[in-house]
């Protein structure tokens, strides 16, 4: 859509719903395949978690197949779920709404963005169909060995299906990000200017800008990782022997490949924990019924975060075999990220204080992720300091701090957000007590798979492992714990089809919504039809009077005052 | 009146001033076209993909066991009995860089709304692109079948050189060719007369935008390529 061209209508079924311009229904589409790529992330993690508690059971897992499911749990999880069900399904859906816009800058682009992500997911799947499998290199995908034969998948198709696949994706991403990014910042409503968005908007815009300036090192990655696995060539090669004999390989840095990954790789983190940081400071604002605490330092805040996130990438690579100089300057940095990141936390805190907190499932969502976060960010610290990471690095300490930090803590966000703007999309509440159900068993299920890591990590047992059996320094009662993660996992995981049940029936036979039912000030409440209809806002666009946080104002009527409602009108 | 505190307003420069309140404004925060600011962008996103691929050439270049080959050697073209260095690599930079004048005096000529001379100008510049181009081939093929140089190896130096030469040049040489291929689109359109009915020519300036931003790109490659 140009500015002052007219809005694109859609034309019969399969424009309506299937090639859908429209982003409410791109986003939906986005979240759908996102979950269910994420459920196959999740069935492989329980896959690996059978092995590691009770070795053996399930004859089916050998070692090259327990690689697989690490390697591929972990791509799925951080890529194809998190970064697509945020930037991709809240992106879209609360962009052009809380922004008072009728839709993206160019929603053609967007469509396109949707079904090129649907066929990086589908390349993707392809490689468990192919003769040697998906790749068995770990997430991280680290040359040499992710593609000598050796390697799960390395000797077939099942690498090159995985880099490919990645490189489709960064398509799809800028495709969407570009939007994302225009849509921001060239198409807000009157009266909407910057310092007026809603804290998410923020949040998907710097993680957007995030992506398109990360991705990049991966795709440059990616393509020359293909080069010198179909080609030949030695970028990230050096000269190996195998079984006495050279490899046609030499000269090339595989310590470049890890430089890139992680250029990319950790402003992917905050690509997944800004979207969440804003899906907080939404949900705690509304249901504690109270404004943000420091609305502008939680903006600065946040374009700190987004800065230093470009600079504290080696962090990652303390024990690669870098100059120990370059770990000071890392160790420097990724303390200094800690300053911003704690500014937030505290301001969502004070948020809390005085407040009216109302215990709504997204509430419990979000206090859940407070103490998540500040214990994996806790930990973080312990990581980032260079002494304390090297006998830990490669350890279940770091399985235990990422998954809190960036698994648990993102994912908990981001059920509170379902929760949240379920009644936005389908104009009907999720049902109460089935989401308290399933957020007592996650929240309390969580701690109980990642708390013994930690405590197993610090046993030195290290991370990837296929068996744990045959080494001294082990001790026997890390099996028992082991198995006690694992039963805690498959409950875990069972329990996630009870929010899946939730969204099923609730969409059917949920009560009725109603426009507002959380009383909160945004936009995306305010449409002229609940849920919101194409083109968002009937005839007139709205307009914006004040910030997205009026909440107990004094001599108002209501306890919370919407955007679009003018200071005569308050009483 | 000269007691009176200055205001914050008065106090700042107007460039800055400027920039401030177009960051505070509601609706837009640049006031161009939206395809303009997305262009944009893009083109940041893209610098840091031929940014990545550059550094990465240095990187490996510098901590690489063999020596690099000598460049003035391996680019030298064999004219009328004597080696010259970078003679072909410096017509190709003078045609790139001329077709830079071209496109930004078809952006010139589209605000003055001359349909025709635009196209024309337009259409130059893709010519450009295609001596470009086909240039390049000129040059892969003498490296590949009479130099024997292959992105594996090489007899002149280390392997990576032929791997980074033609992964990066091969990278340009694809921007340029979807440049062409977008230009000869928008020339198309622009002789049709579609932006006189619009009344708005503003897309050759986003089309010139990455033309001029591929030219620039292809700057560093031949800093960084063939003079170090």
């Amino acid at each position: 859509m140009y500015e002052g061209q007219a809005l694109y209508h859609p034309k019969g079924w399969w424009g309506r719903y299937v090639f859908s311009q429209d982003h409410k229904v791109i986003a939906l589409q986005y979240i759908c395949v996102a979950l269910a790529i994420g459920l196959t992330g999740m069935f492989l993690s329980l896959l690996m978690r059978m092995q590691l508690g009770f070795p053996g059971l399930f004859e089916s897992i050998d070692a090259g197949n327990y690689y697989q499911d690490v390697t591929m749990h972990g791509m799925i999880m951080v890529i194809y779920l998190l970064t697509a069900l945020f930037l991709g399904g809240f992106g879209n859906y609360l962009i052009p709404l809380m922004l008072g816009s009728r839709d993206m800058a160019f929603p053609f682009v967007n469509m396109l963005s949707f079904w090129v992500y649907f066929l990086s997911v589908i390349i993707l799947v392809c490689s468990f169909f192919v003769e040697s499998g998906p790749t068995g290199a770990g997430w991280t995908l680290y040359p040499p060995q992710s593609i000598l034969p050796g390697t799960p998948g390395a000797d077939g198709a099942g690498i090159l299906l995985m880099l490919g696949s990645l490189a489709v994706f960064i398509i799809a991403f800028t495709m969407g990000g570009l939007n994302y990014i225009t849509t921001v910042l060239q198409s807000r409503a009157k009266g909407m200017n910057m310092m007026r968005m809603p804290l998410i908007i923020w949040c998907l815009f710097l993680a957007t800008f995030l992506g398109l300036l990360a991705f990049p090192a991966l795709l440059v990655g990616a393509i020359m990782l293909i080069f010198d696995r179909v080609l030949e060539t030695s970028f990230f090669m050096p000269e190996i022997f195998k079984g006495g004999e050279v490899l046609n390989y030499g000269g090339g840095s595989p310590v470049l490949f890890q430089h890139l990954f992680w250029f990319f790789g950790h402003p992917e983190v905050y690509i997944i924990a800004l979207p969440a940081f804003g899906i907080i400071s939404e949900l705690i604002s509304c249901h504690a019924r109270k404004n943000i605490f420091g609305y502008n330092m939680m903006v600065w805040a946040l374009i700190a975060i987004a800065g230093i996130a470009f600079i504290v990438w080696a962090h990652h690579m303390y024990v690669a075999g870098m100059n120990p100089y370059l770990g000071f300057f890392f160790a420097t940095t990724t303390l200094i990220i800690a300053i911003p990141t704690a500014i937030k936390v505290y301001n969502w805190v004070i948020t809390l204080w005085n407040a009216n907190i109302r215990m709504t499932v997204p509430m419990l969502y979000c206090l859940a992720f407070l103490i998540t976060f500040l214990i994996g960010g806790l930990t973080g610290l312990f990581l980032g300091n260079v002494a304390v990471d090297v006998p830990l690095s490669d350890t279940y300490f770091v399985v235990g701090h990422f998954h809190m930090v960036m698994a648990v803590s993102p994912v908990l966000a981001l059920y509170g957000g379902l929760y949240h703007w379920y009644p936005s999309v389908t104009g009907r509440m999720l049902d109460d007590r089935l989401g308290k159900i399933h957020f007592w068993i996650t929240f309390v299920g969580t701690y109980l798979i990642y708390f013994p890591m930690h405590y197993i990590g610090f046993l030195g047992v290290p991370r990837r492992y296929y068996s744990n059996e045959q080494y001294d320094f082990i001790p026997e009662s890390v099996n028992d714990l082991n198995q006690f993660i694992t039963v805690c996992a498959l409950i875990v995981g069972a329990a996630q089809f009870i929010l899946l049940y939730n969204f099923i029936v609730s969409a059917v036979r949920g009560k009725e919504a109603g426009s507002n039912p959380w009383g909160a000030c945004t936009l995306e409440w305010q449409t002229l039809e609940s849920p919101p209809g194409h083109g968002n806002w009937g005839d007139k666009l709205p307009v914006v009077y004040r910030w997205p946080y009026d909440y107990g104002l004094p001599g108002a009527t209501d306890d919370f005052v919407p955007q679009n409602i003018p200071d005569e009108q308050i009483t | 009146m000269s007691s009176q505190p200055v205001s914050f307003e008065e106090s700042v420069p107007d460039n800055l001033k400027g920039l401030v309140s177009d960051w505070s404004s509601d609706v837009q925060t640049f006031k161009v076209r939206w395809s303009k600011a997305m262009m944009w962008i893009f083109l940041v996103s893209d610098t840091f993909i031929f940014g990545s691929f550059l550094s990465a050439y240095m990187a490996v270049r510098l901590t690489t066991t063999e020596p690099w080959p000598n460049t003035s050697e391996v680019f030298a073209l064999h004219v009328g009995g004597a080696d010259i260095p970078l003679l072909l690599i410096a017509i190709m930079t003078f045609i790139l860089i001329s077709s830079s004048g071209t496109m930004a005096m078809a952006v010139t000529s589209g605000y003055k709304k001359q349909r025709v001379r635009t196209g024309v100008l337009i259409l130059l510049t893709a010519l450009g692109g295609v001596a470009f181009v086909g240039m390049q081939m000129f040059e892969w093929s003498k490296l590949i079948f009479e130099e024997g140089i292959r992105p594996w190896g090489n007899d002149f130096g280390a392997d990576q050189f032929g791997g980074f030469f033609f992964m990066i040049t091969g990278f340009h040489g694809l921007h340029v060719s979807i440049g062409v291929i977008y230009l000869t689109t928008i020339a198309v359109r622009v002789l049709q007369g579609r932006y006189d009915r619009l009344d708005d020519y503003q897309i050759v300036e986003v089309a010139g935008l990455y033309w001029h931003f591929v030219d620039l790109v292809w700057i560093f490659i031949f800093a960084f390529f063939y003079l170090w």
